[in-house]
Formats: C-alpha cells, structure tokens, sequence
C-alpha cells in the first residue's frame, strides 16, 4: 500500500481517461439525433443515408476509443 | 483474481478478462507463434462456419431460396451494394477481398458470443493485423493505381491556398492513425462488451442480487449481438471509404 504513487497515479490517469469516452457519446449521440430529425423530415431520402450515418459514427466514435486506449494502456501496460 | 467465491468482501467470483486469455490447447505453457491455442481453434471454427454458410448457400441454387441460401445471399447482396454504394464501379474488382473481411469478422464475432467461446475478434493482434492488410493494400493500390498523384489525398485542393499545409499535416496524420482507431474500435467494442457481460455474472454468485444480474447479462446479451453486427458492418464499410480513397483520392 506504501510509496507505490506511480501506480496511484496511473489509475488516477486512467479514470481521468475515460472522461474522453462520455465527449465521443456526445458527439455519437449528436450524430443519430440529427439523422433522426432529418430521417422523420424525410424518410424517403434516409435509407440512402445510413452508411453515411455509420461512417460518422464511426469517426466520432474514434476518440472514445482512443481514451479507452490510453486508460487501458495506464492499467496494463505502464 | 479471487477463486472463492465468498472470499473477500467485493471480490468478483470470476475475473472479467479472465476469458480473454490464450492458452495452449494441447497442454505446456509457453505460447509460440505454431501453437495451437484457443484463440486457432474459435478461428478455425469461424472459418469453417463461414464455408458451411457460402458452400451449402450455394450447392443447390434453388429458384425459391432454402433458408440457408437466403442468408448467403443476403449476405452477398448486402457487402456487393455496400461496396457498389461508396466506391462505384471501378471497386467491384475488390469485391472478394472485402466480403472475405466481412465474414470472417460477423462470423467470428457471432461464435464468440456462444456461452463458453473465446472470441477472437477481441483481440488486437487479431484485428491490427486485418487492419493494417487493409492499410498497406490501400495504400500500394493507390501509388500503384494513381502514382504521384495520390499525394492529392493530402492536399486540399478545395481550401485557401494559405491553409493547405496545416490541412496537409492533419491529413497526413489522421491517413497514419487509421489502421489505429480501424483495429481498436472492433477489438475494444467486441472486449468491452464481453467484459461488462463477465462483470455482471461476477454479481451473479451475490444471492441478493442474482436475478437483477441475470437480467442485465440477458440485456447486454442482446446488446453485443446488435454490436457483434454493427462492428464488422462499421469495419467494412471503412474498408471501402479508404479504397474509394485509393480509387478517387483527389479530394
């Protein structure tokens, strides 16, 4: 329990890592929301859309998935 | 990792990322690149399955489809239109390659989803290697297909003159970190989703909580198979946004 404050600190970094995870929900959250609104405005045009839709997602969802590297990696790896 | 199950206050009965360990099939310890371990065998599996899917598919091609070559074509139709959609005519030609992703990565994704199966999807040495492939053969196609000017990639042509370099630099950058976030978004959603499903039946082995829990692994069930889909339908159809990249890359 004594003097290991790497460690205390890499899991404090790793918490503080996921915090990036909730910016990539927004940002994901963001993108289906729009979609949607213009999907109900629109529905004939929003089947050609979806790949466009998962595409964008799938960016947004890059950073989240970055953080959760950078928290796995302070767990596992330093 | 607590083996008791009433051990210690808090311990979990079963270790979350206990399940995603490689471990020799045919006893020893050390783990070689010829070893024949879990992670070779669920491989193998889903290779398997999907030659059972695509042969018996398309044995007997009736005019009214059984059910089995119904999904076959299903599966067909559903990568040719997505490949068709974003890279138009000229990446037909790489048709094969891409349904040969896609199935194996739904396929192995759905047969670790069984109870007790070890899912090879989750790993990142798995899915760095399928994504750096995709990288490397998007990039020799596109030196080969457009020489020098694939470097238009990275030089946008649409923007003031003042500000391409800094839109170079960043598009350098995002072009290098793309087998990254393409390897890691599969095998961390596919980890994650496995794990949080572990954690849950780790509350399970609480009398108190056990039905609460039982009820959230069927939900996260449910979940991972809707995930299990999306992510090899989300690798795919970056595969085909990088070789419509190397197909078309003035911007």
């Amino acid at each position: 329990m004594e003097g290991d404050i790497v460690q205390m600190g890499a899991y404090i970094g790793a918490g503080l890592a996921c915090t990036g995870m909730g910016g990539s929900a927004i940002g994901v959250g963001n993108i289906v929301g729009n979609f949607l609104s213009g999907a109900l405005r629109n529905p004939s045009a929003a089947a050609g859309q979806t790949a466009m839709l998962f595409i964008g997602i799938a960016f947004a969802e890059a950073f989240g998935i970055f953080s959760f590297l950078v928290a796995l990696l302070l767990m596992f790896a330093v | 990792m607590a083996t008791e199950a009433n051990g210690e206050e808090g311990g979990l009965a079963l270790h979350p990322m206990a399940q995603f360990e490689v471990t020799p099939l045919f006893g020893g310890d050390t783990v070689a690149w010829y070893t024949i371990t879990n992670v070779t065998l669920w491989m193998a599996i889903a290779v398997i399955a999907v030659t059972a899917l695509l042969v018996l598919g398309t044995s007997r091609r009736a005019v009214i489809p059984s059910r089995v070559q119904s999904v076959a074509e299903l599966a067909y139709g559903f990568v040719y239109k997505m490949l068709e959609d974003i890279t138009g005519k000229e990446g037909v030609k790489y048709f094969p390659y891409v349904m040969t992703l896609f199935m194996f990565i739904v396929m192995a994704n759905f047969v670790g989803l069984i109870p007790m199966a070890f899912t090879t999807t989750s790993h990142i040495a798995v899915t760095a290697t399928m994504a750096l492939l995709v990288f490397f053969t998007v990039t020799v196609l596109g030196f080969v297909l457009n020489g020098g000017k694939f470097f238009g990639l990275f030089w946008v042509k649409e923007a003031p003159l003042a500000l391409r370099p800094f839109l170079a630099i960043i598009e350098v950058m995002s072009y290098f970190v793309r087998p990254l976030s393409h390897s890691i978004r599969l095998g961390g959603n596919m980890m994650a989703g496995h794990a949080v499903i572990k954690v849950f039946a780790g509350f399970a082995a609480i009398a108190a909580i056990a039905p609460l829990s039982v009820l959230a692994i069927g939900a996260m069930y449910a979940l991972e198979i809707l995930v299990a889909f999306v992510q090899a339908y989300v690798f795919t159809i970056l595969t085909c946004v990088y070789l419509k990249d190397a197909l078309h890359p003035s911007h």
